[in-house]
């Protein structure tokens, strides 16, 4: 009788099983929020197909065809037309800062060499280092120029060549020429590893410490928060900084990632980066009252880490509202960093404007953190 | 610093602490003087680890004051913290660092200097220095507890607070740890240390009996046996358990203890339960003999008034 199964032990089992359960309100909270954070942000934010890209415009010939095509370009809705420049080297400041995705040149006498039936040509360049932002927009152009001229042409020695387009549209995609989408997500990779491991490590650290007891011994020493808070941190920025190693050898050896700018100021951003993570992990351990509430809250800030920050998913295609989530999350920055650094070769200053932001982060978390961290067991 | 302060190591009165509705400690007042050993005693839940939280400066009371060591126990707990060595009721160092990095450890977290020639001492006096590298998750619980003390030794504090030291621990393991606890105290350190065992509770210079956050009583064993005034019978005969039934509730009985072949039957009116005594002795065939109650009956017994006055 003893093998065999008992139904009165069994529902026991469940029955326990649901009752703590019950108990543990974090984790209950996370069966609920989980789906319905990823609802929200599969359902809504998520959008692979990016529209109203920010677009410059370098108009040399300021003339009816080249308006024409420009509205062409602005219906198609890929692309937004922010702002007007007047010269090459402001095209190319925009595009390595990332503040535009795309820079439209009409060349000078493009309206004379059109109606001419000359071809003129009409230069996009695009900020391709996620091929996937640009792809569909660079895909439409060729259409979309043909049925805005289309009208326009009517009668012009253009338009009796049906055979060929009226413009020579050259798209030049910038930064990753043959759009290897590698390259954009090898480097994406680097911080969403480092998001990962970081957070989680850090996150045990203390709770580990509270589960077992010790926390009481550390906390009846003369020890300060800040001391142990920052203590913690240090093993793991190395062990991140060897992951980063690993990662970026692999990347540049393996995957064939260009690297274009500094070494030294792309480890100065790990860095910073590491840091930014290991204090939210600490500060989270500081949270949870145990090592599996510790991971919860991990996973809860993985998540829209990984599909908010323009890793998974063009950051530019995102609704307005999951933008700004978007941006307080510092793996957002880091990419935007990484991808300055190893595809445009981008300089301190270009980066600063992504540095900032990380180092905000942290300061925040920090005062949060320290705030949280009992230093006594109340 | 004023003159009392100066021969009290802890000296704190009115110390209230809530854990949300639940009123843990009320209205603690203690006075231990210096090089004295303490014995905290009451039942699980009485608030004797908050309450010696509360010394070290682990816990903020809610209200009231005092001072541990002549510091200030509210602001002044960092200063606490370096002069107190404070032994958790569970052990709580690091089982996954060896002993000796364990102490190593405790020893940086103290600031303290020339580590080495203390650390290679205290295993030398602990009797482990063959066992250094050893994890201290492999030791066993006489082990740890030893392992333990030493810690919140090593920075040689003023007071030492042991909470529980001797839980689970053999009686040979707590025997050598009271002699060593005598032996700090004849050094001049003060000890304040919660136990449950009546025989530790008779090797202290003082001690307080606390129950439902409340201290009952404090004084010598000797003063605390003689506050409480109780009479006592030691009952020996035929079928105990049976004939225990049959007492309660008889004039004098207000508590019957059973000690394996002998009963404790103890009462607060000592003329009362005289007779009862006496009237059961006629009627046979049980003995009984009169006996001055011990600690664990005095305790028994307040437990019992304290229940009726504070729950």
């Amino acid at each position: 009788m003893s093998t065999a199964l008992s139904w009165s032990r069994w529902s026991g089992i469940i029955i326990k099983e649901f009752i703590q359960l019950k108990r543990d309100r974090l984790t209950f909270g996370m069966i609920i929020g989980i789906p319905i954070m990823q609802l929200i942000l599969f359902g809504y934010a998520i959008n692979s197909d990016p529209k109203h890209l920010p677009t410059a415009v370098l108009d040399a010939d300021h003339s009816l065809y080249g308006r024409s095509l420009l509205q062409g370009l602005k219906n198609s809705e890929y692309f937004r037309i922010d702002r007007e420049i007047a010269t090459e080297a402001e095209a190319g400041d925009l595009l390595a800062h990332g503040t535009v995705q795309f820079v439209v040149t009409i060349p000078p006498d493009f309206e004379k060499k059109l109606l001419r039936g000359e071809r003129p040509a009409l230069l996009i360049e695009a900020d391709a280092t996620d091929p996937n932002a640009t792809g569909n927009a660079l895909a439409a152009v060729a259409g979309v120029v043909r049925t805005a001229l289309a009208r326009d042409l009517k009668g012009t020695p253009s338009a009796a060549s049906p055979a060929s387009d009226p413009v020579d549209v050259r798209l030049h995609r910038s930064y990753n020429p043959e759009g290897i989408t590698s390259y954009n997500i090898v480097p994406g990779l680097l911080g969403t590893i480092l998001t990962m491991t970081m957070i989680l490590m850090t996150g045990l650290a203390m709770t580990r410490e509270r589960e077992r007891g010790t926390f009481e011994n550390l906390l009846a020493t003369p020890a300060r928060p800040l001391e142990v808070m920052t203590g913690k941190i240090v093993p793991y920025i190395l062990i991140g900084l060897i992951q980063v190693t690993l990662l970026l050898g692999a990347a540049l050896l393996v995957f064939r990632v260009p690297m274009m700018g500094s070494v030294l100021l792309l480890y100065l951003s790990v860095s910073l980066f590491i840091a930014a993570n290991l204090t939210l992990g600490i500060t989270f351990s500081s949270i949870a009252r145990n090592q599996l509430q510790a991971m919860q809250m991990t996973f809860f800030f993985f998540l829209p880490s990984i599909l908010l920050s323009g890793f998974m998913f063009p950051f530019r295609g995102m609704p307005e509202w999951a933008q700004w989530v978007g941006t307080v999350l510092p793996l957002t920055h880091f990419l935007r960093l990484v991808r300055g650094i190893m595809l445009k070769g981008n300089t301190f200053v270009e980066l600063w404007p992504n540095i900032w932001p990380i180092g905000l982060f942290m300061l925040a978390v920090i005062g949060l953190g320290l705030g949280v961290y009992r230093k006594t067991l109340d | 610093m004023s003159g009392m302060d100066r021969d009290l190591a802890i000296n704190v009165t009115g110390l209230n602490k809530y854990f949300g509705p639940k009123h843990v400690v009320c209205d603690l007042s203690l006075q231990v003087k210096h090089g004295e050993i303490f014995g905290f005693l009451g039942p699980n839940g009485s608030g004797k680890t908050t309450s010696i939280r509360l010394l070290c400066g682990l816990l903020k009371p809610d209200s009231g004051s005092g001072t541990c060591l002549g510091y200030d126990i509210i602001r002044e707990t960092s200063s606490i913290k370096r002069e107190v060595g404070y032994m958790t009721q569970r052990f709580s160092l690091w089982e996954d660092l060896t002993i000796s990095e364990n102490l190593e450890f405790i020893a940086r977290m103290y600031g303290m200097k020339d580590r080495r020639p203390l650390i290679d001492q205290a295993l030398e006096k602990l009797g482990l220095t063959s066992r250094r590298d050893q994890l201290a998750g492999a030791l066993s619980g006489g082990w740890k507890q030893r392992l333990s003390l030493a810690a919140c030794m090593l920075h040689k504090p003023k007071l030492l607070l042991l909470d529980e030291p001797t839980a689970g621990v053999d009686p040979k393991a707590r025997r050598d740890f009271w002699e060593e606890i005598h032996q700090l105290a004849a050094d001049g350190i003060t000890v304040l240390v919660s136990t449950h065992y009546m025989d530790e509770a008779e090797r202290c210079h003082r001690l307080a009996y606390l129950a439902y956050g409340h201290l009952l009583v404090s004084g010598t064993s000797q003063e605390v046996v003689d506050s409480q005034a109780l009479a006592g019978y030691e009952v020996t005969g035929p079928d105990l358990a049976q004939y225990a039934r049959t007492l309660h509730g008889l004039p004098g009985v207000d508590q019957i203890t059973a000690f394996g072949t002998t009963l404790h039957v103890v009462g607060r009116h000592a003329a009362e339960l005289e007779r009862t005594a006496a009237s059961k002795r006629a009627e046979g065939p049980h003995e009984w003999k009169q006996i001055r109650p011990g600690l664990e009956d005095i305790f028994i017994g307040l437990m019992e008034t304290a229940k009726d006055n504070y729950t």
